[in-house]
This record gives structure tokens, C-alpha cells and sequence, in this order.
């Protein structure tokens, strides 16, 4: 570990950057030592240049939602390809872009490197999984190819299985598809943090990003089967007119929202639990200072991951479920948001007596809190029982969740991926450019979600082609904001790019943060460490360790060879 | 069109309390969201880094400030669940006195059967000051009957009924919406709630020549369609006797007990087979396909009404309101 030296804003020769030596990114060449690659570090590339194109697919679908709803009357497009776009854009934005971002990307990357491992536990199946995840994105592409799919990312039956007359099964057998990429990635993971970590790296020193993956794992290992069985019970109903959940046919169409949510509210926590680990990166690196109240931190990702699934009748309050299930489920929903609190006060007091830098991935971490914050609270909102009944499937639900899978794991997301952008390439992106999108990405979503809260009060429903005048006003502004935010989206896609090719060679540790991941060079080699790193301290000791900023010849506080 | 409201019009008694927890809520949320904003930020401009060099001291934590931030909200969220569950009752408990109509969803409309037998679409007149109950089925997907000004929704699920009520406290026109999508022109399954003055609604009801009650179309169809041949009511009968039946506890063949109410009606008549009653014969011809919604609903309606002893006596229009089971299922 000697050899690799750890420094800061180094002129000249840039120790700690491996582009001019072998790193995993020049070991081989040719595209089949990509696409036949078991590295790690690899096939989150993979990931990541894969989830980037349907994120900006889901983006376009949701350009077309938003220009339709410029107006009250229903005109740019008719309403069966207005269907089509919101649905499209929700199946592309969950399943394909979201629940994927941050475990398959970051959480692929970084999990080996941060608990001291040269790969994951199983690094074949690493590579099926994207193979998998491909495999459903295709399906779902020969779907929108041969017309698309209009039944709502939801799937409600029976519309989904009696009357719809788009490509249901190919989309539907394309989620169930990529849902075994999740399962597997989770089940890496958890196999990996058991039995992988470094000597010395005991649980509770392990970084909670990690924590925050196990808990992701647990979910998609558990729930993630039954949401696939759930779809291709769809299929199959409506292949070969089984009564499942069609009433017609004897079947109980409540039935499958039961089955769906069961998974789907945990699946809102594979969403942003990796977010909220990102988070505790972020905040730690950019105040200098041990996370406060570690413990309670690591631990209730578990209780969100636990309780969370106990709460999925939040969802069918006007459904005709009975009045006192209803009570239970609105009880443990409040419960559920107590950790998410507990999180956002820990992340917060974390900043006391720091040393804050107000670098562009701090900035996201700072709007991240606070629209997370506003995500949360509307939350309860729609877990009050007498309250949800008026909001339920209206734009108050709409604006609720982007709040937090937008303003929460997007942002999330663009931190994380600007944090350790330098690690990933070796390189180093314009900051000036990177607080400007900060800025105005923050602006865009507010000012096209915070309407919708209004407009949802007011009574206009989800999923509506066309609305009474009076929502206009609202409306408009909502669309405005889009366009700012879909520029803003576009301007990270433009210098990331371009520092691919002329950004500053970074160093091992551009930010003097704490980690394992920043004592090896920036990229790192094939097998990250060249000698099996050894923890002596607990995560984010930046007190306790030399200056690691300043002296080059520090050794790694974390990892003695 | 350039100027909008922010608020929805209060027109139910449930509506202001609604919104007062809507109120209290968004209070909640500005107080919480205002000390999280000053606090972070607030630290975050308090303790910028001024050089490199800085050192922060090791901050563990402090279980005292962690139970502190976890009690205080769960002692916050323990308020608003119980002034939710009792908003939420008063939403769904369906007073006595209720006046009933039936609403039936039909890609891309709603129909409407008030128990004088007065049928409308996509428009609802309702009097003022009357708690009117509303039973909600579906003939194909699920739709969902919302009226913002009066904060209501219920799912209106094919295959059962759900119930939800309201008393409009404001005469004047208002949205009704469908709620849950359900294919092309799920935007356009959208109405009219007109609240009138009990006089105007009266004139209303009786203006136009209505032809028979709810019940009576039931009774009609009873006879119509055979069922009184085999559940006349006396010991000889084939079925089982359905006077009296509507809201009591029922014996299964399979050993099971459940409570007749509206949906398990239409269940037994399209899908006698799915329940047997006890000491009886699967002899019962199910009916799915040849009666329509309204028509199942005319009939549930009589079946509701038909009184122990004296069964030839059509439901007065709110004798059916006397055991509603409020939707809770
Ligand atoms: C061939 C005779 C027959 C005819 C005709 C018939 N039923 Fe039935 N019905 C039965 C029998 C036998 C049962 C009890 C067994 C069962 O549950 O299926 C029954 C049960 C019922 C029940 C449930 C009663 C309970 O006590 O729970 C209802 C309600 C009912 N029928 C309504 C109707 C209606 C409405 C019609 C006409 C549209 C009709 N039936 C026609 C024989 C008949
Ligand atoms: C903090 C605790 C939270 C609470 C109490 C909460 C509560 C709720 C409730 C009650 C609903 C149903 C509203 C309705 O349909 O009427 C809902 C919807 C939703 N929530 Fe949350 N939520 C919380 C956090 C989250 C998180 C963390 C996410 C995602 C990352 C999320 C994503 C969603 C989504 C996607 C929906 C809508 C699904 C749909 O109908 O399409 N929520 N939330
Ligand atoms: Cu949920
Ligand atoms: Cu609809």
C-alpha cells in the first residue's frame, strides 16, 4: 500500500493517477474486453453508459407528458400516445433506470474497493446480470418499437389483462427479465459484504454506503420475486384467459394490487436506500468529519428495509380494503418515515463544527436533504388516511414521489457520480460547469414538481390528457421547470464527456476524503489493491488519522499493508 | 384562465375537516423544513472551510439527541395518524339518514340510478344538507368517483361494491372526476355534481316522468327472471328464503360464516356456485352475462329491502341505508 500515495491538488505529475500506468481501464482493448469482462469496475461502465441512454429515453417520454400538458385540451398528441408516454416513461424511470442507478453503477464499482476485495463474490454472474438487464431493456424496446404499452407503470388489473390492446406481455416479460438482474446483483452483494471484507473490517466500521447497499440487497432479494411473478401472472392471464385477477373470469382484480405493492413500496426504497448512502459519503468527505451517530444511521436503513414491507396498503386506501387493515398499514407507514427523519437530522448535525467545502458534489448532498426532506413529509400526507382519500391519484401522489426519487435519488445519483467521477476515470470535471447545472438542476425540479402539490390539492388527477382551465396556470409552470431541468440534466452529459478526453488528470484523492477507495490510484488497476489492505479504524476517522491532505507521505490512514 | 385558485372549494362537511389537517400538516411540514434548511445551510456557511488545514474534532454522536429526534417525530406522527383515523371514519361511517344513489362505471362514463329510478350520466344532483350515500360498482375496469370539492373518493371496483357518502354543505356545480386510470379516455370520464336546494332537487326528482323505483325495477326482475320460483320464502322452496336476509351472518356449505352484504348479493346471483349456503343444493343458474350492472344493483336493491314476513313491499328509497356496511370490508 506504500507505493500508492495518497496527496491533494498536486501539480505536475499527478501522484496517484494511473492513467499513464496499467489501470483497469487500459489493461485490455477491444470491445469484447468489455463486453466479456468480469471486472468489476467494467461492467459498472457497462451500467452506466447503458442506464444513461434510458434515462434520457425516459426523459423524452417525459418531454412529451409535460408539452401535452401545456394546454387544458388535449392537442399535441391524441390520447392513446399520451398513455403511452407516461406509461413508458415510469416503466423506463423505475425499472430500467432507477432501481439499476446507484447499486449497478456506484454500488458496483465502489462495494468491492470499499471493503478492501479485489472483486465480487460471484463475477461472472456480475456479467450475466448486465446481460440479463439487457435482456429485459430489449424486450421492452421491441415493445416501444412495435407500439408501446399503455396500462400505467402499475399495471392495475384488469385493465392490463382484459383491455388493453398494446404490447402488455412483451413489456411485462421484459421487467420479469431484468428483474433477475436485481435479485442477482443484490445476492452478489450480500454474499460479498459476508464474506469478503478486508481483515479488520468489522461491520460497523464498514462505510455506510455499504450498509446502505446490504439493505437495498435484502429487498431486492425478497421482493423482487414476487413483483415478477406478479407481472407474468399478468401475462399469462392474458395469454390464457386464467381468472387470476379479472373479475369476468372469477378472478380478484384487488388481488393483484396487493401482490404489486408488496413489492413496489419496498422497490421505492431500493430506490433511494443507495441514494441515502451516497448521501452519507458525500456529507462526510465534504465537512472532514466522522458521520454523526454512525449506528443509528447503519441501522435504520435495516428498519426502513424491514418495516417497508409491511405498508403497502397505503397505496389502496379508497380501494374498498377494509377500514381497520387500512389503520394498520396508515400506522406503520407514519413509523416508516421515523428512520428516514432520523437519517436527514444525523446528515444535518454532521455539519456541525465540520470543515465544509461547498464543492459540486456537496451541493447535491445539500439539495438532497432538503427535497428530501419536503419528499418525506408529503409522505405523511398521503399515509394520513382521511387526507390521502382526497389526494390519492392526483398530482399531490405525482409531485410526493419525484420529491424523492427525483430530489432524492437523482440527486443522490449526480453527487455520487461527480464524487467519484475522478476515481472512475482518472479524471477531473470542470467545477465551475458542475456547480452551474448543480444550481439550476435544483431550480428546474422545483419549479416543475413544487405545482404539482397545488394542482394536486386542487383535485387534478394523475394521468389526465387533458384538464379543466382552472389547473392550467399550474401546469404551465410545471413545464417550464421541466425544460429547465431537462437542459440542466443535458449540461453534466456535455463536460462529463468532454473530461473524458481533456479534463485535469486527477489524483488518487482529489478530495483528501476517507475511504479505501481513495488510497489506490485514480482509475484503479484490474485488482484495485496491489496488497490485501488491512482496517485498522472505524469509517470517516478524519480526526483520529495524520493530515492526510497535505502530506504526501502519509501513509493511508485506513489501510496499512 | 390567468388567475387560479390554490385551495379547492370546501363544499361537504367533510371538507374543512380535511383541511384542517391539511393545515396542520403543511404547518408541520414549513416548521420542519425551514429548521432542516437553516440548519444546514446555516452550518453549512457557519463552518465553510476557510483553509485546508482544518481539522474537525471527532463527533460521535449523542444518544440523547438521537432519542430526542426520534420521539419528538414519532410523538408528531402519532397526532396526525390518530386525527387521520378519526378524519378517515367520519369519511367512511355512513350516517342513518342517508339518501342513496347508484354509480356505475363504463369506459368512459359514469351512470347514475337515484332509488326513485331517475337515471342520469356523467351528472350527479344531489340536495343540500342531506348526507347522500353512494354505492360504486364498475362494468369493466377500475374506476375511481372523485369529487374534489367535497374531498371523496372511492374505487368503483367491478366485481364488488364499495360504498362512500357525503353532505354537500354549498349548492352550486362542482367536478366529478374518475380517478384510476382506465384506458383512452380516462380524462374525458369526467362529470357534473349539481347540489340543489331540497326543493329544486324535489322539483328535479319528480319533474320528469321516472319510471319505477330501484326496488320495484327489482321486484320485477325477481319475478321476471324466476328467482321467485325458487326462493319463495316458504318451507318447500328450493332456495333459500332472502327476507330479512340483507346485513346477517350466513352459513357456508364449506363451514365458513360471512355477512350478506351488498357484494356478496351480487355475488350470489352471478356466481351462485362460489358460495353455497348451507343445507342447500348448487342448483342456482348463474346469471353472469345476462343482467347488467344497474339491473344487479336494482336487484340487490330489493333483495336489501325485502323485510321478514312482509316481503312484497317494495325498499323505501332510504330503507336501504338501515344496515350499510359503510364500505368497510
Ligand atoms: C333453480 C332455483 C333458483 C333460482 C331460479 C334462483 N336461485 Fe338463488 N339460490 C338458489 C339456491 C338453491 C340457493 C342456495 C345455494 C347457493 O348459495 O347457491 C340460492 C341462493 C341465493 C342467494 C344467497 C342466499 C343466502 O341465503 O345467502 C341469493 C341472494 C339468491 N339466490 C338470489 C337469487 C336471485 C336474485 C335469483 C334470480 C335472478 C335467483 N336467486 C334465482 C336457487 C335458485
Ligand atoms: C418517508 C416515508 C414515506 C411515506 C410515509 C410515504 C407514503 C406514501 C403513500 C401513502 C403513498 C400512496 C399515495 C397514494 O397513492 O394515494 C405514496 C406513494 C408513492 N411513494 Fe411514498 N412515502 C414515503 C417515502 C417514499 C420513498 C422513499 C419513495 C421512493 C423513493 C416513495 C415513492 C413513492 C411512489 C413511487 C409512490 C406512488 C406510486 C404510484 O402510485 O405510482 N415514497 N407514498
Ligand atoms: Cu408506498
Ligand atoms: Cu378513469
Amino acid at each position: 500500500m506504500q507505493t500508492e500515495v495518497v496527496t491533494t491538488k498536486s501539480e505536475g505529475a499527478v501522484p496517484g493517477n494511473g492513467l499513464d500506468r496499467e489501470n483497469y481501464i487500459n489493461a485490455k482493448h477491444g470491445i469484447w474486453s468489455w463486453l466479456l469482462t468480469t471486472d468489476h469496475k467494467r461492467i459498472a461502465i457497462l451500467y452506466l453508459i447503458t442506464i444513461t441512454l434510458m434515462f434520457f429515453l425516459g426523459g423524452a417520454f417525459a418531454a412529451g407528458v409535460r408539452l401535452e400538458l401545456m394546454t387544458p385540451k388535449g392537442d399535441l398528441v391524441d390520447s392513446d400516445a399520451y398513455n403511452k408516454l407516461f406509461t413508458m416513461h415510469g416503466i423506463v424511470m423505475v425499472f430500467f433506470f432507477l432501481i439499476p442507478s446507484i447499486p449497478a453503477v456506484l454500488g458496483n464499482f465502489l462495494i468491492p474497493i470499499m471493503i478492501g476485495a479485489k472483486d465480487l463474490a460471484f463475477p461472472k454472474i456480475n456479467l450475466l446480470s448486465w446481460y440479463i438487464y439487457m435482456a429485459g431493456a430489449a424486450f421492452f424496446m421491441v415493445a416501444t418499437l412495435f407500439g408501446g404499452v399503455e396500462t400505467g407503470w402499475t399495471f392495475y388489473t384488469p385493465y392490463s389483462t382484459a383491455f388493453s390492446h398494446t404490447n402488455v406481455i412483451l413489456a411485462a416479460v421484459g421487467i420479469f427479465i431484468s428483474g433477475f438482474s436485481s435479485i442477482l446483483t443484490g445476492l452478489n452483494f450480500i454474499v460479498t459484504i459476508h464474506k469478503m471484507r478486508a481483515p479488520g473490517l468489522t461491520w460497523f466500521r464498514m462505510p455506510l454506503f455499504v450498509w446502505a447497499h446490504y439493505a437495498t440487497s435484502l429487498i431486492q432479494i425478497l421482493g423482487t420475486p414476487v413483483v415478477a411473478v406478479t407481472i407474468l401472472m399478468v401475462a399469462v392471464e392474458r395469454l390464457l384467459k386464467l381468472g387470476l385477477f379479472d373479475p369476468a373470469l372469477g378472478g380478484d382484480p384487488i388481488l393483484f394490487q396487493h401482490l404489486f405493492w408488496f413489492y413496489s413500496h419496498p422497490a421505492v426504497y431500493i430506490m433511494i436506500l443507495p441514494g441515502m448512502g451516497v448521501m452519507s459519503e458525500l456529507i462526510t468527505a465534504f465537512t472532514r468529519k466522522r458521520v454523526f451517530g454512525y449506528e443509528f444511521i447503519a441501522i435504520s436503513s435495516l428498519a426502513i428495509a424491514v418495516v417497508g414491507f409491511l405498508v403497502w396498503g397505503h397505496h389502496m386506501f379508497v380501494s374498498g380494503q377494509s377500514t381497520y387493515a387500512g389503520m394498520v398499514f396508515s400506522a406503520l407507514s407514519f413509523l416508516v418515515a421515523i428512520p428516514s427523519a432520523v437519517k436527514v437530522f444525523n446528515w444535518s448535525a454532521t455539519l456541525y463544527k465540520g470543515s465544509v467545502s461547498w464543492e459540486s458534489p456537496m451541493m447535491y448532498a445539500i439539495g438532497f436533504i432538503g427535497l428530501f426532506t419536503i419528499g418525506g413529509l408529503t409522505g405523511l400526507f398521503l399515509a394520513a388516511m382521511g387526507l390521502d382519500i382526497h389526494m390519492h391519484d392526483t398530482y399531490f401522489v405525482v409531485a410526493h414521489f419525484h420529491y424523492i426519487m427525483v430530489g432524492g435519488a437523482i440527486f443522490a445519483y449526480l453527487g455520487g457520480i461527480h464524487f467519484w467521477w475522478p476515481k472512475i476515470t482518472g479524471r477531473m470535471y470542470p467545477e465551475y460547469w458542475a456547480r452551474v447545472a448543480a444550481v439550476l438542476v435544483f431550480a428546474g425540479f422545483n419549479l416543475t414538481f413544487f405545482p404539482q402539490f397545488v394542482v394536486g390539492y386542487l383535485g387534478m388527477p394523475r394521468r389526465y390528457h387533458a384538464y379543466p382551465d382552472e389547473f392550467q396556470v399550474l401546469n404551465v409552470m410545471s413545464t417550464a421547470g421541466a425544460s429547465l431541468l431537462g437542459i440542466a440534466y443535458l449540461i453534466p452529459m456535455l463536460y462529463l464527456t468532454w473530461s473524458l478526453f481533456a479534463g485535469k488528470k486527477a489524483p488518487a484523492n482529489p478530495w483528501g476524503a476517507k475511504g479505501l477507495e481513495w488510497t489506490i490510484q485514480s482509475p484503479p488497476t484490474t485488482f484495485n489493491f496491489d496488497h490485501q489492505p488491512v482496517v485498522t479504524e472505524e469509517a470517516y476517522a478524519y480526526a483520529e488519522s495524520h493530515d492526510t491532505s497535505h502530506d504526501p507521505a502519509a501513509p493511508p490512514a485506513q489501510a496499512h499493508a | 384562465m390567468w388567475s387560479f385558485p390554490l385551495f379547492p372549494d370546501q363544499a361537504s362537511t367533510l371538507a374543512s375537516k380535511v383541511d384542517a389537517l391539511y393545515f396542520f400538516l403543511i404547518a408541520i411540514s414549513i416548521f420542519f423544513s425551514i429548521l432542516i434548511a437553516v440548519l444546514v445551510v446555516g452550518l453549512a456557511i457557519k463552518y465553510r472551510r476557510r483553509s485546508d488545514d482544518e481539522k474537525p474534532p471527532a463527533i460521535h454522536g449523542s444518544l440523547l439527541l438521537e432519542l430526542t429526534w426520534t420521539l419528538i417525530p414519532a410523538g408528531i406522527v402519532l397526532v396526525i395518524f390518530v386525527w387521520s383515523a378519526e378524519v378517515y371514519f367520519s369519511a367512511v361511517r355512513v350516517p342513518k339518514n342517508a339518501i342513496e344513489v347508484q354509480a356505475v362505471g363504463k369506459r368512459w362514463m359514469w351512470k347514475i340510478q337515484h332509488m326513485t329510478g331517475k337515471r342520469e350520466i356523467n351528472e350527479l344532483h344531489v340536495p343540500v344538507g342531506v348526507p347522500v350515500k353512494v354505492t360504486l360498482t364498475s362494468e369493466d375496469v377500475i374506476h375511481s368517483f372523485f369529487i374534489p370539492a367535497f374531498r371523496v373518493k372511492k374505487d368503483a371496483v367491478p366485481g364488488r361494491y364499495n360504498t362512500m357518502w357525503f353532505e354537500a354543505t354549498k349548492t352550486g356545480k362542482y367536478h366529478l372526476f374518475c380517478a384510476e386510470y382506465c384506458g383512452t379516455k380516462h380524462s374525458g370520464m369526467i362529470g357534473t355534481v349539481y347540489v340543489m336546494e331540497p326543493d329544486a332537487y324535489q322539483a328535479w326528482l319528480g319533474g320528469e316522468q321516472a319510471g319505477a323505483s330501484l326496488a320495484g325495477a327489482g321486484e320485477k326482475l325477481f319475478t321476471d327472471l324466476a328467482c321467485i320460483t325458487c326462493h319463495r320464502g316458504d318451507s318447500g322452496a328450493r332456495g333459500p328464503d332472502l327476507a330479512g336476509l340483507f346485513g346477517k351472518p350466513v352459513k357456508l356449505a364449506s363451514g365458513e360464516t360471512v355477512t350478506a352484504d351488498e357484494t356478496y348479493l351480487r355475488e350470489s346471483i352471478v356466481q351462485p356456485a362460489a358460495k353455497i349456503v348451507e343445507g342447500y343444493q348448487p342448483i342456482m343458474p348463474t346469471f353472469q352475462g345476462l343482467l347488467s350492472e344497474e339491473q344487479l344493483l336494482q336487484l340487490v336493491a330489493y333483495i336489501q329491502g325485502m323485510k321478514a314476513e312482509v316481503k312484497d313491499e317494495a325498499a323505501a328509497p332510504a330503507a336501504g341505508a338501515a344496515a350499510p356496511s359503510t364500505g368497510a370490508r
